[in-house]
């Protein structure tokens, strides 16, 4: 997978559990701030990640993962 | 409505504020809005084998996002009380008097079954985070709160089959003792699960044949229906000052229990009947000022034959009309009480009973005045709207018509 397929795939699960559009999942964006999401809404979307990219993200591993890119970064380092 | 009933008051102290019905809103399976709604309670016939709201979509009502985290019976009580809301024209009211009191049987059952088999086949790190605020029996009356921004009293009634009437009961008391100027209040259920219609099917309360047809001879249990209804109640003072129109006045309610089985009713009706009696010295009217019963009437043998009883008991040999909404309706189970509600609030405004749909013989052993085929003129009176819960819970509402 490269790149920009994987980051396809994550934006159509931030757009899926975070009912935003497509537009507003860039690499800068804020969850809280741009993106209204709060800690239960993080839950869920790694929970959607974790499905959707067969990986597994401790929680631990969420300290300060406060944008879109951080996410990003996250997954794609667990991708083979 | 009274404050207390004392000893040295045995006819009770008169509450010092009355509470007016100024908005309607209903989300079922004949209809959603009160115009939709009385049409389909018109009709003499409703043979569908469900009462599901195959049309309803959340998104007509809230986000995308707020309809993924509400189980559909909140979606549905949300629908309900922003019908109402509009119903009811600009209230005009300080958010801190402003309230909810909602009732369900059981709250987000179908996000509940659902993530029991999440949990069990995908292990319990994929229940979703969700589960709790969106299964919790109260979530609707606090998304609701949360929607219109009112502060005052908001709380859930968990009482089966009699928490649509119960919640009313409630949020109209706190209105006529002054402790609120305006609550929505009503019964919102979605429990119509494969787990929890085998749960009816299975001890006997669900129709067999499919049908509807309370207090008829062949009547064989209920049809579940999901469903959701809310009204705007109102301090008359203030209904009357910002030009609302006025359905009908919450005169009284009574609320008791069986104390006898968890499903089946007390023989002979006695319970019931004692609840109407409540609720008519609540209102502080005699039997004979009542001209129409909204029964409870679900279609099952034992809740049709007791509450027949139980009226008879309380109006004698008085042939007053009685209407069962469930035979169009179905069973909306918590929301029951609540359709019911605005039903009678219609039949005061259009001075029409509707029919109990697909009742053709009324059974011999029931001695009640039964609206059958079509539908009958209203004749003067109150109005009384039964409901009866598993567990003995009992309600009743007196609506009368504003005498302005």
């Amino acid at each position: 997978m490269d790149d920009a397929q994987a980051f396809e795939q994550f934006k159509q699960c931030t757009v899926k559990v975070l009912g935003v559009s497509p537009e507003q999942v860039t690499m800068e964006a804020s969850f809280a701030e741009d993106l209204d999401a709060d800690s239960l809404d993080i839950v869920e979307l790694v929970m959607e990640l974790e499905d959707s990219f067969g990986i597994k993200v401790e929680e631990s591993e969420l300290e300060g993962v406060n944008t879109v890119g951080a996410a990003y970064q996250l997954v794609k380092g667990k991708l083979a | 409505m009274k404050l207390a009933f004392t000893d040295s008051h045995p006819e009770g102290i008169e509450a010092p504020y009355q509470v007016a019905i100024t908005g309607l809103g209903v989300v079922t399976s004949i209809g959603t809005g009160k115009e939709a709604f009385w049409e389909g309670l018109l009709q003499s016939e409703n043979l569908s084998p469900t009462r599901l709201v195959d049309d309803f979509d959340p998104s007509n009502w809230m986000s995308v996002k707020d309809a993924r985290r509400a189980d559909r019976y909140n979606q549905f009580g949300v629908a309900a009380a922003q019908l109402a809301m509009d119903d009811a024209g600009p209230l005009e009211v300080d958010p801190a008097r402003a309230g909810v009191w909602m009732g369900t049987g059981v709250g987000g059952l179908t996000t509940l079954e659902g993530q029991v088999l999440v949990a069990h086949e995908r292990g319990p790190d994929r229940v979703t985070p969700f589960l709790v605020p969106m299964m919790m029996a109260n979530s609707n009356a606090a998304t609701i709160s949360m929607r219109f921004g009112f502060t005052n009293v908001c709380q859930a009634t968990c009482t089966a089959c009699a928490a649509g009437t119960h919640a009313i009961e409630n949020a109209a008391r706190l209105i006529a003792a002054g402790r609120a100027t305006v609550m929505l209040a009503g019964g919102s259920e979605v429990a119509t699960t494969i787990t929890a219609q085998a749960g009816f099917a299975n001890m006997t309360a669900a129709s067999t044949a499919g049908i509807s047809r309370p207090f008829d001879a062949e009547r064989d249990g209920f049809i579940m229906a999901e469903a959701a209804g809310v009204v705007v109640l109102e301090e008359l003072g203030h209904a009357l000052a910002r030009g609302a129109h006025i359905y009908a006045i919450v005169a009284g309610a009574g609320s008791n229990a069986d104390a006898h089985h968890i499903t089946a009713p007390a023989p002979h009706g006695v319970g019931a009947a004692g609840c109407m009696e409540l609720a008519l010295a609540d209102a502080g009217i005699t039997a004979d000022e009542v001209g129409h019963i909204n029964a409870h009437g679900t279609s099952t043998q034992l809740n049709d034959r007791s509450e027949a009883e139980a009226i008879e008991k309380v109006f004698g040999d008085r042939r007053i009309p009685v209407t069962s909404m469930k035979g169009a309706l179905g069973h909306g189970l918590g929301a029951a009480g609540a359709l019911e509600a605005v039903g009678a609030c219609l039949t005061f405004e259009h001075d029409l009973i509707p029919p109990t749909a697909n009742t053709k013989n009324v059974d011999p052993e029931i001695h009640i005045d039964v609206v059958t085929g079509s539908p009958r003129p209203l004749p003067k009176g109150a109005i009384i709207s039964n409901s009866f819960g598993f567990g003995g819970h009992n309600g009743t509402l007196v609506l009368t018509r504003y005498q302005g």
